[in-house]
């Protein structure tokens, strides 16, 4: 049983063949547990869904969203109006298919705004750390002290009603989040062996920052984000069921609420329905979200 | 832990501070002339000017925010626009109101969550556990104002099991005011007609502000719990022979609702928000209302004032959680120390 | 020894269902625990030795299942009995320390009710004042300085040994028949393992309690133990005495572990290792599951797997090189 241990030695091939069956691996699990949570996918479908109905809204609308039709004002669902129609005559079903294009809009838009600003102050404060870290993280406390709605309603009725203004608004409302998030991470890398390895060879912070830095901060981001998409689409709906959000005539879902409010008892449909549509889609993306987070969580990939 | 109340207090006061810059930013932008409000829309442009420098607001900002902030300090938070009152004392007539339906919101979320939370961890992964979850899912998805119009819509005008937005029956009168909270001042002036009207308005507002709130405590009751039965601590007591009930119960769920209640305790500042938009819809007359009013109308020293409180009230309240966290969770402060 | 057989583990099969397959943790362990004899438990990580302790309190947590076997305790098949009736036993004749003390206690308890716990758990007439004052008196037999105070402590605030003495004293203040003890000395350093390993000895004979030690240390089983079972990917290749089975190992597998210890090796020599690798328990092999690795595998080792073959009354190995043997088979018939 005497056996010599033979050396090894390092075959670049071998380990690279061995890291992209690694990575396909990973893959193919995480493809198998999405497969398995049969919300997770009720999310992604409804998500697509969402993007679709956007995308091909004239194809799907049977009428054009402004268009007043005032003799066939307030009527119930039929053939003709899927969802009935409003107070001043207009599809709501047709309403309710644009709309999908105004609150995709609106959640990207914020998203693009909120995001990449949280992630700067964050990696810059977790970085730098010291008297940019606290400057930075107090202003994001100061903004955090504010339950997200009243801060976005304060800061959208200060800069006047309408859905650019809203989505100015409720980014304000979210950034600091990512900040504190991208903060968070980027201590947690910072003294990684590899990041210090980055230093010893000369590289300069915003190399590293940008570079090294950011990557590794993405994945727990991303997951973020998609859990807050939900919170912003309401937000933006709550924001236009108040008036301070879109105006009419767009066809926001949180205004066409409103707009229906004083309609509730007989014509309930011009209130609801809108609604439904926006429950439906946050619960999509929630439920995305959580996949997401489950996929990438590593305990859930051993059982 | 002295030590760690210590630091915490100095963070909240720059916090604090922080927030009436940015209050008093807000009013900087806000499209409207107080002025030109107060002189009225006739008043030749001299009366305006004259206006300006007796109130100071020719003076650079930095003395205005000086001034602001001395106002304050003292109470002041100006009159408002809408009423005619000061701030300050509508506030005050308006919070008990939004105390109450905030409560019995929390006392909904927490009776119905936690259960939830625990009955989807131990029987993780089950179709009751997938149940709860799409609850709690639907109750974090749904829009507050939606469906305060549609349980309106249903238990109200079409079943008419509960009665119409409001606080009371409009016959009823209200009770000498000692705290402000119906449910109290009414029991303890014993007019239990009032109380059970009371009551009975609560219902409706107080689910719907729960619901979102209930979704809430669940989800970390339940990914709480999942975290403390992975546990060794529960493995040993599942070695000494106990019952699967007392290890849940005695050993888990202590633990796990640590970070439960810390949800529970945020949940109670976030139903300011949620109160906005509820109390519009069932006509409730409390803080959410007046704000949401004093938002559309750009009423500036409400919108101003309230904010600001707001924020304060919130910034407290999650202090106060924290410490409860800390004072829970014996690690924390030994570890911090 | 004479002592009577307090714990017979026959064929024991466990599986663990995975996203990629199923793992065969336990392939047909089969051991033999006597009256007040510490029996080692010893293997590589991975080899099944904590997965054998969870079945034989059967506290393997779904998707995981036996399969397979018979776990006789005192006479009594453990795996037919009722979830109530292994509750009575769990705690009370059956106990289990396990390696990290700090994290095995519940931290928001203080560490003395944790110990009375037990008490009351079991006896039902036991008064909240007697058992907490039972519990005193077991943290001090475990020598554990200022008793009264530390049972008022919580568990962060103990060191690694105190809070493993305060474990022991959890799991000894039963007087259980068995106490099961997974690497209880892996997570102090090495002073502190020293000791707790001598107040274990004296525990047992004062108890007398029979110990099942899970270890990878072959030291710390050479200086505790009686008698000692090796493992080997999910079943036991060998067991015996310890002076039999490490002065004289016989199987493979053994003898190549005991040669990977550094006695007297020349500084510029290499270190021996077996070669190979431990096989995948996804898919384990038909044969010997050490087959692949061993210098003496014949044709037949890959194509069964070779049962316990006893060599002298407490000696059997689990090697076709041995078939035949001079003693009794031991498996599910041998009357041993």
């Amino acid at each position: 049983m005497i056996s010599e241990p033979a050396p090894h030695t390092l075959d670049l091939t071998e380990a690279r063949r061995r890291r992209a069956e690694a990575r396909w691996r990973y893959l193919k699990d995480s493809y198998v547990l999405w497969r398995r949570n049969r919300l997770m996918v009720l999310g992604t479908s409804i998500v697509l869904g969402l993007l679709l109905v956007a995308a091909l809204a004239p194809l799907l609308a049977t009428h054009n969203p402004y268009e007043q039709i005032l003799n066939d004002r307030l009527l119930a669902p039929s053939a003709k109006y899927w969802f009935g129609t409003d107070s001043l005559g207009r599809d709501i079903y047709s309403r309710v298919v644009y709309g999908a294009r105004v609150t995709l809009t609106i959640a990207l838009l914020v998203a693009a705004i909120s995001t990449p600003l949280g992630m700067l102050m964050g990696i810059v404060a977790g970085y730098l750390g010291g008297l940019a870290d606290e400057i930075l993280m107090r202003l994001a406390d100061v903004f955090l002290a504010f339950p997200r709605l009243i801060l976005a309603i304060a800061f959208a009725a200060a800069l006047g009603p309408g859905v650019e203004n809203a989505i100015v608004a409720i980014a304000i409302a979210h950034w600091p989040s990512y900040a504190r998030l991208a903060r968070a991470e980027t201590l947690n890398v910072k003294n990684n062996d590899y990041i210090q390895a980055m230093r010893v060879l000369g590289a300069g912070k915003a190399r590293i920052m940008a570079g090294h830095i950011l990557p590794l901060t993405l994945s727990s981001i991303i997951v973020r984000m998609s859990l807050d998409m939900g919170t912003i689409i309401l937000t933006a709906a709550g924001l236009g069921f108040l008036g301070l959000g879109a105006q009419p005539p767009m066809p926001e879902w949180g205004l066409m609420v409103s707009d229906g409010r004083q309609f509730l008892v007989d014509q309930w449909w011009v209130s609801t329905l809108p609604g439904l549509a926006i429950l439906v889609v946050v619960m999509g993306f929630n439920l995305l979200g959580d996949g997401i987070r489950d996929v990438l969580d590593p305990r859930q990939r051993q059982a | 832990m002295g030590r760690y109340l210590l630091r915490r207090l100095v963070t909240l006061t720059i916090t604090l501070l922080g927030i009436m810059v940015i209050t008093f930013f807000i009013s900087l932008v806000i499209p409207m002339d107080p002025l030109a409000a107060l002189a009225g829309p006739q008043a030749p442009q001299e009366t305006v000017d004259r206006l300006r420098t007796l109130y100071g607001f020719d003076q650079p900002l930095y003395v205005q925010f000086g001034r602001y902030a001395n106002r304050l300090l003292h109470g002041d938070l100006g009159v408002s626009f809408q009423t005619g009152r000061p701030v300050f004392q509508d506030i005050l007539k308006y919070f008990p109101a939004t105390l109450e339906l905030a409560t019995f919101a929390i006392l909904v979320g927490v009776a119905l969550g936690i259960p939830l939370g625990v009955l989807s961890a131990v029987y993780r992964n089950s179709l009751l556990d997938q149940f709860c979850r799409l609850l709690s899912l639907i109750g974090v998805s749904t829009p507050v104002f939606w469906l305060g119009l549609v349980l309106l819509l249903i238990f109200y005008y079409k079943l008419g099991w509960f009665p119409e937005p409001g606080r009371l029956d409009i016959m009823l009168l209200e009770p000498s005011r000692i705290t402000g909270v119906l449910l109290v001042d009414s029991a303890v002036a014993r007019d239990w007609e009032v109380f059970w009207s009371a009551l009975k308005h609560l219902v409706l507002p107080a689910s719907v502000l729960g619901l979102t709130g209930m979704a809430g405590i669940a989800r970390i009751t339940r990914s709480s719990m999942l975290e403390v039965l992975s546990q060794e601590y529960v493995k040993t007591a599942r070695i000494k022979g106990l019952g699967e009930f007392l290890v849940i119960t005695r050993h888990a769920l202590r633990n796990a609702l640590v970070p439960t209640v810390t949800v529970i305790g945020l949940t109670y500042g976030g139903l300011l928000e949620g109160s906005v938009l509820t109390e519009t819809i069932f006509s409730w007359p409390g803080l959410g209302r007046y704000m949401a009013n004093a938002f559309l109308t750009l009423d500036l020293n409400t919108i101003v004032g309230g904010t600001m409180l707001v924020a304060f009230t919130f910034c407290v309240v999650n202090l106060g959680v924290d410490l409860l966290y800390a004072f829970l969770n014996p690690k924390i402060t030994y570890t911090a120390s | 020894m004479a002592d009577e057989l307090l714990l017979d583990v026959q064929d024991l099969k466990v599986e663990f269902p995975t996203l990629r397959g199923t793992i065969h943790a336990l392939q047909g362990v089969t051991f033999r625990l006597h009256r007040r004899e510490t029996l080692g438990l010893a293997g590589e990580t991975g080899c099944g030795k904590s997965v054998t302790a969870l079945a034989i309190l059967r506290l393997i947590s779904p998707p995981g299942r036996i399969s397979h076997g018979r776990i006789l305790f005192e006479g009594r098949d453990l795996l037919a009995a009722s979830e109530a009736e292994m509750r009575d036993l769990r705690g009370s004749q059956i106990s289990m320390i396990l390696q990290e003390p700090k994290m095995s206690l519940n931290p928001v308890i203080r560490v003395g009710a944790q110990v009375a716990e037990t008490l009351l758990v079991h006896d039902k007439t036991l008064s909240r004042r007697a058992a907490a004052e039972r519990a005193v008196e077991m943290l001090a037999t475990l020598g554990i300085p200022d008793p009264q105070r530390v049972a008022r402590r919580y568990p962060h605030e103990l060191s690694g040994g105190m809070a493993q003495r305060v474990m022991i004293a959890m799991m000894l203040v039963t007087r259980p028949k068995l106490l099961i003890a997974d690497e209880p000395t892996s997570a102090l350093d090495v002073t502190i393992q020293a000791q707790i390993l001598e107040l274990m000895k004296a525990l047992k004979r004062e108890i007398q309690t029979a110990v099942l030690l899970i270890t990878h240390d072959l030291g710390v089983m050479a200086e505790t133990c009686d008698r000692v079972a090796v493992m080997y990917a999910g079943s036991v290749v060998e067991q015996g005495s310890v002076r039999t089975v490490l002065k004289r190992p016989q199987h493979p597998y053994t003898q190549g572990l005991l040669k990977t210890i550094p006695n007297d090796v020349a500084p510029d020599q290499l270190l021996f290792s077996i070669r190979g690798q431990v096989p995948s328990l996804l898919a384990p092999p038909a044969g010997c599951a050490f087959a692949p690795r061993c210098d003496r595998a014949m044709p037949e080792c890959v194509q069964a797997v070779p049962p316990q073959y006893g060599l002298e009354a407490d000696h059997h190995v689990a090697c076709f090189l041995h078939r035949g043997g001079t003693a009794n088979r031991h498996d599910a018939k041998s009357p041993i």
